[in-house]
């Protein structure tokens, strides 16, 4: 009959479990006194990096122009629904506009997709994340609400540009 | 003193005991919470108040407001009575723990014990085992399976650590020959301490003190993961905070009675030589109590947060096949002390 075996059999020290007891107080002991992870939330902030996806926000040139040209792929490829463009047509170098550039915030699922497929660089997720609405109509984001200066951007748009 | 005088200072002992305790004990919880996020590397409540500590009273008030739900399958005056009896219990066992020498108040000679009695350690043995008839009523009278479990878990728990906690104790009592816990206290004068004395005495005591209250490496009662919170599943509200506030008392007691029999009491090493004034010797025997108390009470903490929980039978076998022996060892040790050293 075969004996059966430990993978690794306990020594004596190991047996009268005291040893590894201090042990295990020792580690604990040290823990106490490492400095902690948590954030005190709402005075100090997390500042995400280049990956995170938060908000999606229109890019806008240093001139004031956006620089979406209302293709609206960014709406087609929503699998959550939340984006509605109107397009229209200006006498500028880049033809066409968006009238109206509606994101419904409580739609988007910050999947990122509407990033990934603009042509433009136009619509790019930004690190904000502090989104809380007190009733519906405050959480559908308007042109006015959505356009953000390039310069504020340039961490994501980089991130982006070293993927693709 | 006349019969007037001791009521009267018995009731202020009483009155300033209890409001003691019940303070410690909702410190200890919040305590407890911070200890355990330091051990994580989480701060821990620090919102409600300065660094959150007015978190107990916060913890308190939410659950005065919370339903008290009673199962229909339930035995009513039972699972009324149990939470009540735990906290009996937990805290009519501080009454014997002398927490200062005595002391001389407006010209009265002031014991600073709750009742001396000179059988104490065998009122507080009685007492503590008549804790966890509180825990098995409640396992019992919830009429739940997982509540049954733990109360049968705890009972058989209590009998197999109680036998080397009796054991350890005895060791105590040989070398103090007297039941009275002033008296083992006086005897421990110096650096005289019993965990110095007979350290195998000590070791099984705390590790019976340890499931005894039911504490993390023996928690096996209330094991979350198997029995969803044990013998309190049932439980909601004040009734639930009474087993809560209970289990930290009890804690406090046992800390108590390991300062008071294994670690001199309130005794400062050598403070009578130091030449202090009568007030300020008291002061700092109590303040001494005070700090090895809380030592201790943070060594219990810290286990809870190191140690995993034991297998049931895994702790049946160390209460028996380990505990056991060895506290009849530290006797045989005592013994042999005694014999040899004439102590």
């Amino acid at each position: 009959m075969a004996v059966k075996r430990r993978l690794k059999d306990l020594t004596f020290w190991e047996k009268i479990y005291i040893p590894e007891i201090v042990k295990g107080l020792k580690l604990t002991l040290e823990n106490m006194f490492k400095p902690k992870f948590t954030l005190k939330y709402p005075e100090e902030k997390f500042i995400p990096g280049g990956s995170y996806r938060g908000r999606p926000v229109l890019a806008q040139e240093e001139n004031g122009e956006e620089r979406c040209v209302a293709c609206g792929l960014c709406s087609r490829v929503c699998p959550a629904l939340a984006i509605e463009v109107q397009a229209a047509e200006t006498e500028r170098e880049k033809e066409r506009y968006p009238e109206k550039f509606e994101i419904n915030m409580i739609r988007c699922i910050f999947c990122g997709f509407c990033e990934e497929v603009c042509p433009e660089e136009a619509i790019v997720m930004s690190k904000d994340y502090e989104l809380a609405f007190t009733n519906r109509e405050d959480a559908i984001y308007g042109k006015d609400k959505l356009l953000v200066p390039v310069s504020q951007l340039q961490d994501r748009i980089e991130f982006l540009r070293s993927y693709k | 003193m006349s019969i007037l005088e001791i009521i009267l200072f018995s009731l202020a002992k009483l009155l300033i005991v209890v409001t003691v305790m019940l303070l410690t004990v909702s410190y200890l919880v919040y305590f407890e919470r911070r200890v355990s996020a330091w051990a994580q590397n989480r701060l821990g409540p620090n919102r409600v108040g300065w660094e959150g500590v007015l978190q107990p009273f916060a913890d308190v008030l939410k659950l005065l407001l919370k339903e008290d739900i009673v199962p229909s399958m339930a035995n009513k005056p039972l699972h009324t009575l149990a939470p009540i009896l735990a906290l009996f219990v937990a805290f009519t066992t501080y009454a014997v723990i002398p927490f200062g020498p005595n002391a001389n108040i407006f010209g009265y000679n002031v014991p600073l014990v709750v009742a001396d009695v000179n059988m104490g350690i065998l009122y507080v043995l009685a007492l503590t085992s008549l804790g966890v008839y509180a825990i098995t009523f409640a396992g019992w009278s919830s009429g739940s399976k997982y509540s049954l479990l733990g109360g049968i878990r705890s009972a058989a728990q209590m009998i197999s650590y109680e036998i080397s906690m009796g054991f350890s104790i005895g060791g105590v009592l040989l070398l103090s020959q007297s039941l009275r816990p002033e008296a083992i206290v006086a005897g421990q004068a110096g650096w005289m301490w019993n965990a110095i004395v007979q350290p195998i005495g000590f070791i099984t005591f705390v590790v019976a003190a340890f499931a005894e209250t039911n504490r993390l490496p023996f928690d096996l009662p209330e094991a979350e993961p198997e029995l969803v919170g044990g013998f309190h599943t049932e439980y909601s509200s004040m009734k639930f905070a009474g087993f809560f506030l209970a289990e930290y008392a009890n804690m406090i007691v046992a800390a108590a009675l390991i300062v008071t029999l294994y670690l001199g009491g309130w005794q400062f090493p050598y403070l009578e030589t130091f030449g202090l004034s009568h007030t300020l010797y008291v002061i700092v025997s109590v303040l001494t109590f005070v700090v090895k108390e809380v030592l201790v009470l943070f060594f219990f903490l810290w286990v809870r947060w190191s140690l995993p929980r034991f297998r049931y039978d895994q702790l049946m076998d160390l209460g028996w096949k380990v505990m056991f022996p060895l506290s009849l060892l530290n006797i045989i040790w005592v013994a042999v002390l005694i014999m040899v050293f004439n102590l």
